[in-house]
């Protein structure tokens, strides 16, 4: 139980550095089960509150002693961590140490992977989401990923945005949320005269804006996102930095990327992976100036990976 | 944070729960989708109890063992005979013919598209070779009626109305491009670096085609032939049309037989009552034909599972 | 002599061997086209002659001169439109469950091993299970469930039925390569921001994999136009000179109204068979070109 000790331990950490903003959330709250500003554990068969130690109340997403194999073989071993609301959480580490399969865990798109297993506990509000009545589709919703190569629908740019929120049954203004998510992923400016045209006659950087956008519109409580820049160019990557950047607070994201000063430009916290398991995690000026780990150190520094 | 940012709620486990309409209606289309995938087992189980169904009274009249060794097939005249040989043998006659033609001229036209040809070349020939396979049957039997057996009879005057050898002709046409097309899948997945090792010892391309190449995809080509002699085995209007409906035991190609499709449309083509004996025959020799191509296509399934192996 | 002089001596019998080698493949390979060329030839001298809009307009008959193809045509219309209404939803169904749904257990393996023998059954075999399983429906007595009326007896619906039992492999084979071909992050998109299976599978793989798919699901029908054997198993040569007005008529078809002419013994009657099979050819080409095109049509849409 060492790791999720030492799990439990910095998700304090992130706690008191961030406690600040954790009364104004909860206050304006109006949801009754979520009163304490706290998230909700219900009674649950199978995901009694008791057994799962609830993160700091300002903890998003959290796993606890996630392990996940493919096949038998683990790929993902015994991670423990706390992922802060409204922080950009950076994930890093070398090609194959388990990154993406551990993101990919967070909103369950392992689901499609045959032979893909997880034990341990994925924490979303609290609520395992691993859990039998729990499912995916919806979960999905809330957590928004954006993958390494943009992927736009072969249909319009507005279709594109407008497709989830139209399948997900909402009501309200759909000029207006598709508006909305292109300005928040900073691409309305250049696209607003031809939201008709279709999705594929855009720039890739502009492409992965709008995988954003598509994200956005599904006002997800988390953003996943896989590597977003490695098929872009370095103007295309700073853009996307930037609208990443303007995210911060609104919504929480997690990011793996294979580029380190990306990690360091962008993130509070970063987390360090090696051969499938968490090395270390803090936050981002520490782990790049100070790491606790030699192993950290020595990938921060560029001497393997 | 954000100035501004609009607080919301958090998300409720209530709200990650499962929704019972939708996951009804996702149900209900996933086992639709299951439904019609296992059409595929409804109808295997048909083919074989159907068959089953109206042989096994047969063989309580005639015995298996008489069915399967009798060389007299007079279903329709007194006294019958229900022995099946005759038939299976003019099967095996006029697929015996076919590939003749079909094995050779369909690897050598193979070796062609896959070694020789350009790529311009072979994208146009292909095609225009696949068209071959999809002239329907009876437009073949035509054919041997009107232009393949009376260029016989004016070669050899021996040759009758009905034979064996136009048929056989006819069919191995109409199996050459099977032939053809999937040898050349099959050479064609032979790695370049096994012709770079004959061209680095100077050999010539025919030596690297026969020497090497066939050779390595010899269980893919085989493969195909195995197919495609099972396709002529189980291949009805050609046969029907212009081989004859004469059940005889013979390796003389210009006489007419009967095969076991011939038969069976024979059969149908009158007007049988259901139950009769010579109704229940028709699924005798289906279910004999039906284990035929069975055990030739699972042959050539496994062998194929082999070749793809080997080079992938 | 040296050992070089030998290598040159051998070189040249090898460089002919090298030429009649390649002739010999070139004109194996050109055998089939030849063979083509000779058919349709042959089918053109024979038929040509009986082309007329009176041919096409008439139905058959025991004089040659006033014999037709109506019936047959439009026989033929019918039977492959109920077949394509069949098979298509049921074949494409089948490969989405197998491509989208299933885990590859070993369910799809079964049903993969079924599939593929199910390719190679000769066609003569699944007119035997359409005569038993739909003409007579195993000897049921005449009635009405759910307003069908049953059994199909020797109708348009008996072999619709029959020849989409036939084709179902073939589409099934096509659909699922068309799935395949759809690339996965098309699928990711569509989960990533929660979606349903069905809706990523209908409002964006299916898109995608509809053209290739068409291109199948038309040789699948051109395959079902040509066939001959199971419509005789099922009893489609009766003389019939009307076209069909209820999917419970009676009906004939090109090839088997090809077949029934062939085998008469007038001279005149074969060549009536030639011209039907021009008529057959034509139709069979013009779907194949539609295949073609809508393939081609696919492929530049992808680029």
């Amino acid at each position: 139980m060492t790791m999720v000790d030492a799990g439990e331990r910095m998700g304090q950490a992130g706690q008191a550095e961030r406690s600040a903003t954790v009364p104004d959330r909860g206050a304006t709250s109006t949801l009754e089960s979520d009163a304490g500003g706290r998230p909700v554990t219900d009674a649950r068969p199978g995901a009694a509150p008791a057994d799962t130690p609830p993160g700091p109340a300002d903890t998003v997403l959290a796993t606890r002693d996630v392990v996940i194999s493919y096949s038998g073989a683990p790929a993902v071993r015994h991670v423990d961590i706390d992922v802060q609301r409204g922080d950009v959480t950076a994930i890093i580490g070398p090609s194959g140490c388990g990154k993406s399969t551990l993101l990919r865990c967070f909103n369950r798109m392992n689901d499609f992977i045959e032979g893909a297993g997880v034990t341990g506990q994925v924490l979303f509000e609290g609520i395992d989401i691993h859990a039998s009545d729990i499912d995916p589709v919806e979960l999905r919703r809330r957590i928004g990923m954006v993958f390494q190569r943009p992927n736009p629908f072969p249909k319009t740019i507005y279709d594109n945005v407008a497709w989830g929120p139209r399948m997900g049954g909402y009501s309200g203004d759909m000029d207006e949320l598709v508006e909305r998510s292109l300005v928040d992923a900073a691409l309305w400016e250049e696209v607003k005269d031809k939201l008709k045209q279709p999705g594929h006659s855009l720039s890739g950087g502009q492409q992965q804006r709008l995988c954003i956008a598509r994200a956005l519109a599904m006002s997800p409580e988390v953003l996943l996102m896989d590597e977003p820049c490695s098929a872009l160019d370095p103007i295309a990557t700073g853009r996307i930095e930037e609208l990443i950047e303007s995210l911060r607070g609104r919504y929480s994201v997690v990011i793996v990327t294979h580029n380190m000063q990306q990690a360091s430009r962008i993130s509070d916290t970063t987390v360090f992976m090696y051969q499938g398991e968490l090395i270390e995690v803090g936050p981002t000026a520490r782990i790049f100036t100070n790491p606790e780990k030699q192993q950290t150190e020595d990938y921060v520094t560029g001497r393997f990976g | 944070m954000a100035a501004g940012a609009a607080p919301r709620p958090r998300v409720t486990a209530d709200q990650l729960r499962k929704r019972r309409s939708r996951s009804l209606k996702e149900e209900v289309i996933r086992l639709s989708l299951l439904g019609s995938a296992l059409v595929s087992v409804f109808v295997s189980v048909g083919i074989v109890s159907v068959l089953l169904g109206e042989a096994l009274p047969f063989f309580g009249e005639v015995s298996v063992s008489e069915f399967v060794t009798g060389t007299t097939w007079t279903p329709l005249l007194e006294p019958r005979h229900f022995g099946v040989l005759p038939l299976v043998g003019g099967t095996l006659l006029v697929a015996a013919i076919a590939a003749l033609l079909a094995v050779p001229v369909g690897s050598l036209a193979a070796l062609y598209l896959s070694e020789y040809a350009s790529p311009r070349v072979r994208r146009r020939l292909k095609p225009t070779l696949e068209i071959l396979a999809g002239v329907p049957t009876v437009v073949y039997g035509t054919f041997a009626l009107a232009v393949v057996t009376p260029t016989l009879q004016a070669i050899l005057p021996d040759v009758r109305v009905f034979n064996a050898l136009s048929a056989g002709i006819v069919v191995g046409i109409m199996i050459l491009p099977m032939v053809a097309s999937l040898s050349d899948d099959a050479l064609r997945a032979v790695p370049q670096s096994l012709r770079n090792a004959g061209y680095g010892v100077g050999a010539t391309k025919r030596e690297i085609s026969l020497g090497i190449v066939y050779p390595a995809a010899f269980s893919g080509v085989i493969s195909s032939y195995l197919l495609a002699i099972s396709r002529a085995i189980g291949e009805t209007m050609i046969v029907a049309m212009a081989a004859g409906s004469t059940p005889r035991l013979t390796l003389n190609p210009l006489e007419s037989i009967q095969t076991m499709t011939g038969y069976i449309v024979q059969v149908s083509l009158g007007d049988t009552p259901a139950g009769s004996i010579e109704f229940q025959s028709i699924f005798a020799v289906g279910l004999g034909l039906f284990l035929m191509t069975l055990a030739m296509n699972l042959l050539s399934q496994k062998i194929m599972a082999r070749f793809r192996e080997t080079y992938s | 002599m040296t050992a070089s002089d030998r290598f040159r001596a051998d070189s040249g019998r090898r460089h002919r061997r090298e030429r009649t080698f390649r002739r010999l493949a070139l004109s194996a390979t050109w055998f089939g086209v030849v063979m083509l060329g000779i058919l349709i030839v042959g089918i053109l001298k024979d038929g040509v002659g009986q082309l007329s809009l009176d041919f096409l307009d008439n139905f058959p008959s025991r004089k040659p001169e006033q014999a037709g193809f109506k019936a047959a045509i439009w026989g033929s219309v019918w039977a492959v439109s109920f077949t394509g209404v069949f098979s298509v939803p049921l074949g494409i169904g089948a490969a989405i469950y197998l491509e989208e749904y299933a885990h590859k257990g070993r369910l799809v393996r079964i049903l993969e091993l079924l599939i593929a023998n199910l390719a190679g059954v000769p066609s003569i075999l699944y007119g035997m299970l359409g005569l038993i399983a739909f003409v007579r429906m195993f000897g049921l007595e005449t009635t009405t469930i759910l307003g069908i009326e049953v059994p199909f007896g020797r109708s348009v619906l008996a072999g619709s039925a029959t020849l989409t039992l036939l084709i179902l492999p073939v589409i099934i084979i096509a659909s699922r390569e068309a799935l395949r071909a759809v690339p996965d992050s098309l699928r990711q998109a569509a989960y990533g921001i929660g979606a349903t299976r069905w809706q990523c599978v209908r409002h964006h793989v299916l898109p995608a994999a509809i053209p290739g798919m068409l291109t199948g699901v038309v040789l699948a029908l051109s395959r079902a136009l040509g066939e001959t054997a199971p419509l005789i198993m099922i009893g489609a040569l009766t003389y019939v000179a009307f076209v069909p007005e209820t999917p419970y008529d009676l009906f004939t078809a090109m090839p088997i109204q090809i077949f029934n002419w062939a085998s008469r013994p007038q001279l005149e009657f074969h060549h009536l068979a030639a011209t039907g099979c021009i008529v057959l050819l034509v139709v069979l080409l013009g779907m194949n070109g539609l295949a073609v095109w809508l393939r081609n049509r696919a492929e530049s849409r992808k680029a």
